[in-house]
């Protein structure tokens, strides 16, 4: 009962932020929160480090940002085909990346997310350097303007928390217990006779699939679909706001995502912004070595600890 | 007119030549990952920044110390090596009992802020580095021109792989190293200091890369983001050979500077991504690596 109230309060603060703060910031919070959560799915409950999820959010972001300019869909149908889009990259990644474990993994999926920068890098419909730049965001089932910030915001937080709600879900699935089991002991997941890859490859793809949900969200926001987002750096900063926030719980990657959006957005505005990913290694680096629970682990702890 | 085939020999030849120069940075750096990987079953992420840190120092060595080419050939190594073995003391020894993913991200980190300082002290733009004197000119071949310092660059890298691959598998030291690699807690109680012993490994192996950035330093231009371009191509080529082997790192590392020099020559819209796919067709056929033992 205490998480329902928890989670009604931060519902209340979810719609009540936007006549304080600028309701894009938000909305920038909400995609790399949904991203992060996305992408701790499988890092925190399948125990899978993917450095390759840029890969998802930019194909996300290139679909639909392609589909709004150029096809006239509306853009829940756009968002829904970035995220199919991201998806089945998901699946052929997910089927290559399973085949090795660990530090090879990690690997794997880097590499094949340099291959699809490339692509989008030389691929005729992207603009290379440029970007798809005045992404429309047209009229939410043709009925609704999206133009306005204010409604925007609204429509990026019912989708975040559908994605939320489904990662959730997914988790507390006996899918998501099978996970968790392959992540504590792999070995005894196989003896117990689960088909240890195939369930890997599910946890991908749903990741891939809502990371790009992520993307293409992101894309009608900033109406701006970009190399940065499929860029090498993006993946390791999904990584850095999931291990800020907390891996392997489950508000803890919004919590992160908050932290570090806010961060570049300060940084970014004044002279600190030449230092900012000086500022994002070390990050990286305390909270490697001494902060590993994160943000919600240490709450945790102390919770644990104290009451 | 050398011309056989519809093919140009001349401009072939060529990109084997750039090719097999590709390769040989290809073949240093994985082969200081996979010696690291062996001993602390570790990615050292940082193996880029230590290749443009080894061209960098190397630089401004010269600029304002005076330290020429030949000098900064012992000297960076040395240096970088020795950044390494602090990074390692300080860093990632108080982690290594943790998920070894941890110690990728730490080396991640530390790759961000190795060249976030540099890009934020030099911009991002390339600086140049001038070709020793004793290396300048070339020699005339029947099917092309062979620059000294191109010549040079392939015969000192396959030597000090060479060297490296005997020592390793040859020598005694070499033999505590893959002792190690086998059963670390048995090593230590024979009484054989493992902790000095993985120090100075992972020391050796970042000194590779900045080895391989002095190499670097007179033909590709000095930038901070010369090594994360470099890295995660050497990346996919570790996953290709498997760490199984040192020589497997060594000769998948120049194989596929070939190969992606052919691609240059024949299909070059594909040259730059050729080596991720042959690591996708790799994926599917032997997952393990060329040269890598089935876990």
């Amino acid at each position: 009962m205490n998480n329902m109230k928890l989670n009604l309060c931060l519902l209340a603060l979810a719609l009540l932020a936007p006549t304080l703060l600028y309701p894009v910031f938000l909305a920038k919070v909400l995609c790399f929160a949904l991203f992060a959560c996305a992408f701790n799915l499988l890092l925190g409950f399948a125990g899978l480090l993917s450095f390759g999820h840029a890969a998802f959010l930019g194909t996300g972001g290139y679909v639909t940002g392609y589909l709004m300019i150029h096809s006239g869909l509306t853009p829940e149908v756009a968002i829904l085909l970035g995220t199919i889009a991201g998806g089945l990259l998901g699946a052929i990644f997910g089927k290559l990346a399973v085949k090795r474990e660990g530090i090879y993994f990690a690997m794997v999926t880097l590499a094949l997310a340099q291959l699809i920068f490339f692509f989008y890098l030389q691929a005729p419909f992207t603009n290379g350097e440029d970007g798809l730049q005045g992404v429309p965001r047209g009229a939410l089932f043709g009925l609704i303007d999206l133009s306005d910030n204010m409604v925007m915001y609204y429509f990026v937080l019912v989708i975040f928390i559908a994605g939320y709600w489904l990662i959730n879900r997914t988790i507390h699935s006996p899918f998501g217990q099978v996970l968790k089991a392959i992540r504590e002991n792999e070995d005894r997941a196989t003896s117990l006779g689960y088909d240890v890859n195939h369930y890997k490859w599910l946890a991908f793809v749903i990741s891939a699939a809502l990371a790009a949900l992520a993307g293409s969200t992101k894309t009608l926001v900033f109406e701006l679909a970009s190399l940065t987002d499929v860029h090498w750096h993006m993946s390791g900063e999904v990584i850095l706001m999931t291990l800020v926030g907390g891996v392997g719980t489950i508000f803890g990657p919004v919590l992160g995502a908050g932290f570090i959006v806010t961060m570049q957005n300060y940084l970014s505005g004044g002279e600190m912004g030449n230092y900012i990913h000086i500022i994002m290694g070390a990050v990286f680096v305390i909270c490697v070595l001494s902060f590993r629970s994160g943000i919600v682990g240490q709450l945790m702890k102390f919770k644990r600890n104290n009451f | 007119m050398a011309t056989l085939f519809d093919i140009n020999l001349f401009a072939l030849f060529g990109q084997l030549l750039v090719g097999l120069i590709n390769g040989s940075f290809y073949a240093l750096l994985s082969l200081g990952l996979a010696i690291i990987f062996g001993l602390l079953k570790i990615i050292n992420f940082a193996q880029g920044a230590m290749y443009m840190l080894g061209a960098f120092i190397a630089l401004l060595a010269l600029k304002y110390m005076g330290i020429n080419y030949w000098f900064a050939l012992i000297l960076v190594p040395l240096t970088v090596g020795l950044i390494g073995i602090l990074m390692e003391r300080f860093l990632i020894r108080p982690i290594a009992n943790e998920d070894h993913l941890y110690s990728l991200l730490l080396t991640f980190g530390l790759a961000l802020i190795i060249q976030g300082v540099f890009t934020h002290a030099f911009g991002s733009s390339g600086l140049s580095y001038a070709v020793p004197d004793a290396l300048k000119g070339g020699t005339k071949l029947p099917f092309m021109y062979l620059p000294n310092y191109r010549a040079w660059i392939i015969i000192v890298s396959v030597l000090v792989c060479a060297g490296t691959w005997w020592m390793i598998e040859k020598t005694k030291l070499g033999a505590y190293l893959r002792a190690g690699t086998e059963n670390p807690q048995l090593m230590q109680a024979f009484g054989i200091n493992v902790p000095l012993i993985v120090t100075l490994t992972f020391g050796f192996g970042v000194a590779l890369a900045g080895f391989a950035g002095v190499m670097a330093a007179p033909i590709y231009s000095v930038s901070p983001d010369m090594g994360s371009n470099i890295l995660i191509t050497v990346f996919a080529i570790v996953v290709i050979g498997g760490m199984g082997s040192i020589g497997g790192a060594i000769i998948t590392g120049l194989g596929m500077g070939v190969v992606e020099g052919l691609t240059k020559y024949f299909y070059p819209e594909a040259s730059n991504t050729v080596i991720f796919l042959v690591m996708v067709i790799v994926l599917l056929l032997k997952p393990a690596g060329l040269f890598g033992k089935e876990a």
